[in-house]
């Protein structure tokens, strides 16, 4: 059992009881004072306290579980040394949910797990039973709970050697940084990629994840495939405005190339203006000047795109965290359903299930095959962009005779005529 | 109702099709039912489809009074066009650790949401907070004065404050977890509140629990202080299950694999030699670890987790400083403490978070991460004079190859005032 003895005179510990009062839509208007804003508030009382949302066999058996199996894909049983059995029914969410939805998930829980359900760290939502025969009622309705447009509300999977959910950001639905979308971005590549969300065939488990900009809010950069919101514009300049809505010295200090300095311009009403000039050859098209300087921004139709990044890893297991490498530098978003990133997912996906050994990551595949093959095998052109020529980019520099022939070698031969 | 408005959204309409779950068609219905912000925010989304450009507004400071943060202003730049989302406002609510709830909760956050905003939401934001997605100014403070009093809950990180903390399942479910993560996330979420809504540092700050370096909530990746489970003693093996999934009885991995075929199950080539630092070997029929050399990958336990368990004497393994790529390139946290007793009140750890923050908050420069410090001001400096703590191989892949380390003044004997005409006495100029 959990020892909570110095939570319990915590005010955030005994919530059920406050949960059973009906939400009372007048009490803010009545109670709350915006003359006196300190009256009566409650302030840094934090979350409530996590236990009392917790089943009753978690509570029993929390530290004590022993093992675990996936009985099929999106299904975990768990062992507990008090010998109870718990199952668990991993389900996707596209993250962005309505209030709709949630009662309906709510339902769902009330239903069959004691009114309990759990979110993981990748936008599954997770229902825990008891026994088998909930179990199988609970998957067959989860296996008939669908959208007005056919696609599943909660579909199951997401476990062992396949795809998990895509962690991701907001995109165009609630943002103003995003270089595109990402919403549909994530729902046209599981649509395609869902025969490894509900399977457990590929050699490793397959992590994607999605940011619409640089800014990373899902923290791409150690996915082993990573889709990302890219500018390659550099950012407007609006002399008439920047005064007005920027700390011109945050806009400098914000590009990491010095590309930005300060200027006067006059404007053509004669009034003369403190603003910046960007040298565009050194922009590199990280919006971080934006972020600081509402008048400096960088989305366009023309510009903006994808790029794809493979290879990384988060988890410790055999070899260490891995960054995830730039390998597709640009596609157009290609709207609504992206044809492009969606090929080039299943084509990295394809080879990689052909190509890999069993436990192998992809990058571990990518590492051990060569880089080369790696894009040989993926039918991906490698181009300059891949160079790096950032900070530390000698990291990624070949300083070895050791490498292998490959369709890029052949072409080199071919064209000096060996 | 009677002027409810739906946009037309042809390009939206062709993400209803197919099996993954739709958000098009649960924004639609819920825009059916009545909410026109719904349709209109499904109506600018179409148009952001048609201009490939976002048409949300730069920023806005809003917030709730007394709070540096959980409150992210967000106006549309289209507000004539769709009105009911010219406001569209976003509070960060804290997260129970490890994300459990019940329908009780859930019904009547449901309630609140629908009268107070739009009934719009993400479960969860990527540092692991519920989001309510879109209400205007004037009912920010009305949600946060219900969200304290009919929830006990409160608003979680952004800015430059403590980002909310996060934690994987731990205990709760997994028997891999050396930590009691959740614990160990809601009391740091409770001790550093001053911290997590009143902005003092110089940029985020985030912390991560995952109970073994599986690090299900990838702390490695995406937090300054990331806590990681780990244990001291030895890889507790039980030789008759070994030998049960030798004999093919229990599926290798928990059954991860069970949708292909991988041929007989073969301890030698997808255990011991798979082994990253090769500690592993048969001893007859029994598995043997020299746990000593063991790295604790997990992988062995991850394949036969019914005969091997992490060790019983747990703590955790500190790194500081991961962070995505704005600006100085993507880092991962790096090895500070290599093993810490985490039992609560968790005062060693707390006594070190003291010392980082305050290097961090003196030295940081604005909009500095604590790993870009590390890096400005050297991991060395960090560790030994800033930290106090010991320097030790583990805390490098490898010793530097250049020969430029900062000699001070005082390890040199006789200190780096010289005379130069004795040096000259000696060597002719």
């Amino acid at each position: 059992m959990i020892d909570t003895s110095m939570y319990k005179d915590d005010p955030g510990y005994n919530i059920q009881e406050k949960l059973d009062i009906p939400y009372d839509p007048t009490l803010a208007d009545r109670e709350y004072n915006p003359q006196k804003p300190m009256a009566g508030r409650l302030t840094d009382q934090g979350p409530p306290h996590y236990e009392q949302f917790f089943p009753e066999v978690i509570k029993k058996n929390y530290g004590k579980w022993l093992t675990h199996e996936f009985v099929q894909s999106g299904v975990i049983k768990y062992t507990s040394e008090t010998g109870d059995l718990m199952w668990v029914v991993r389900c996707a969410t596209p993250r962005l949910i309505t209030t709709n939805l949630l009662r309906e998930i709510g339902e769902i829980a009330d239903k069959f797990c004691e009114g309990v359900c759990r979110w993981t760290t990748r936008n599954s939502l997770e229902y825990h039973v008891t026994d088998e025969g909930t179990l199988k009622d609970l998957i067959e309705f989860l296996n008939n709970f669908k959208h007005p447009g056919g696609s599943y509300k909660l579909p199951i999977g997401g476990t062992g050697a396949g795809i998990t959910n895509i962690v991701h950001t907001q995109g165009w639905i609630h943002c103003h940084t995003p270089a595109t979308d990402a919403s549909g971005m994530v729902k046209a590549v599981m649509d395609d990629m869902f025969e490894y969300w509900n399977s457990h065939k590929l050699p490793a488990k397959l992590r994607i994840s999605m940011a619409c900009c640089l800014n990373m809010c899902g923290a791409v950069h150690c996915s082993d495939i990573a889709l990302l919101g890219i500018h390659r514009k550099p950012p407007f300049v609006e002399d008439d405005r920047i005064t007005g809505v920027c700390e011109i010295p945050l806009a400098i200090a914000a590009c990491p190339t010095a590309a930005i300095k300060p200027a006067k311009v006059t404007l053509p009403n004669g009034k003369e203006v403190k603003t910046v000039r960007v040298n565009e050859p050194r922009c590199m098209f990280c919006g971080n000047c934006y972020t600081m300087c509402p008048a400096m921004p960088l989305a366009d139709e023309e510009g903006d795109g994808v790029a794809i990044l493979a290879g990384g890893k988060i988890s410790n297991r055999i070899s260490t965290p891995t960054f995830s490498k730039l390998i597709v530098p640009y596609i157009p978003n290609e709207l609504p359903r992206f044809e492009s990133v969606c090929k080039i997912v299943r084509n990295i996906v394809e080879a990689y299930s052909k190509g890999a050994n069993k436990y192998e990551r992809l990058g571990d595949w990518a590492a051990r095959v060569g880089w080369e093959r790696f894009f040989e095998q993926c039918q991906l052109p490698f181009t300059e962009k891949s160079i790096d020529d950032y900070r530390l980019a000698y990291d990624t520099y070949h300083t070895t005779t050791q490498f292998k022939w490959s369709s890029h070698t052949d072409k080199l031969m071919k064209e000096a005529g060996y | 109702m009677a002027d409810l408005k739906k946009h037309d959204t042809p390009l939206l309409d062709e993400l209803k099709k197919g099996p993954f779950p739709s958000f098009v068609d649960d924004l639609e219905t819920r825009g059916k039912g009545g909410v026109q912000c719904c349709y209109d925010l499904l109506g600018q989304l179409e148009l952001s489809y048609v201009h490939k450009e976002t048409h949300w507004k730069h920023g806005g400071i809003v917030g709730v009074f007394g709070y540096g943060g959980g409150v992210i202003g967000r106006y549309s730049d289209a507000p004539e066009q769709f009105p009911t989302i010219a406001h569209f406002h976003t509070l960060r609510v804290n997260q129970p650790a490890s994300k459990f709830y019940n329908s009780k909760f859930l019904n009547k956050l449901c309630d609140m949401w629908d009268h107070r905003g739009s009934g719009v939401t993400n479960f969860h934001g990527s540092t692991g907070d519920m989001i309510l997605i879109g209400t205007s100014t004037d009912e920010l403070e009305p949600t946060f004065y219900d969200l304290s009093h009919q929830f006990d809950m409160d608003l979680g990180g952004s800015g430059s404050n403590l980002r909310t903390p996060a934690c994987c399942m731990g205990k709760a479910r997994c028997e891999y977890s050396c930590l009691d993560t959740q614990a160990i996330c809601y009391d740091l979420t409770m001790t550093y509140q001053d911290e997590l809504h009143r902005p003092a540092f110089p940029y985020k700050f985030k912390f991560k629990v995952s109970g073994c370096p599986n690090d299900c909530v990838a702390a490695i990746a995406r937090s300054c202080t990331s806590i990681i489970g780990t244990w001291r003693d030895n890889i507790r093996i039980d030789q008759k299950a070994v030998q049960a999934y030798v004999g093919g009885e229990i599926p290798p991995n928990a059954g991860a694999f069970s949708d292909r075929d991988w041929g007989a199950f073969d301890l030698q080539k997808e255990v011991i030699d798979l082994c990253p630092s090769g500690c592993m070997y048969m001893d007859g029929n029994d598995l043997k670890i020299d746990d000593r050399e063991c790295t604790r990958c997990m992988h062995c336990i991850n394949v036969m987790p019914s005969a091997l368990r992490t060790g019983v004497d747990c703590g955790a393994t500190i790194l500081n400083g991961a962070k995505a790529p704005i600006l100085e390139g993507a880092q991962m946290s790096t090895l500070i403490i290599p093993f810490i007793k985490m039992e609560y009140p968790y005062e060693e750890f707390k006594d070190y978070v003291d010392l980082m923050w305050d290097w961090w908050m003196e030295e940081g420069k604005n909009r500095e991460r604590l790993g870009e410090l590390i890096q400005r001001q050297g991991l060395a400096h960090y560790i030994v004079d800033i930290l106090g703590r010991e320097p030790i191989p583990q805390h490098v892949k490898e010793p530097r190859s250049n020969p430029y380390p900062f000699w001070k003044e005082e390890e040199v004997p006789g200190g780096w005032k010289r005379n130069l005409a004795d040096f000259r006495a000696r060597h002719l100029a």
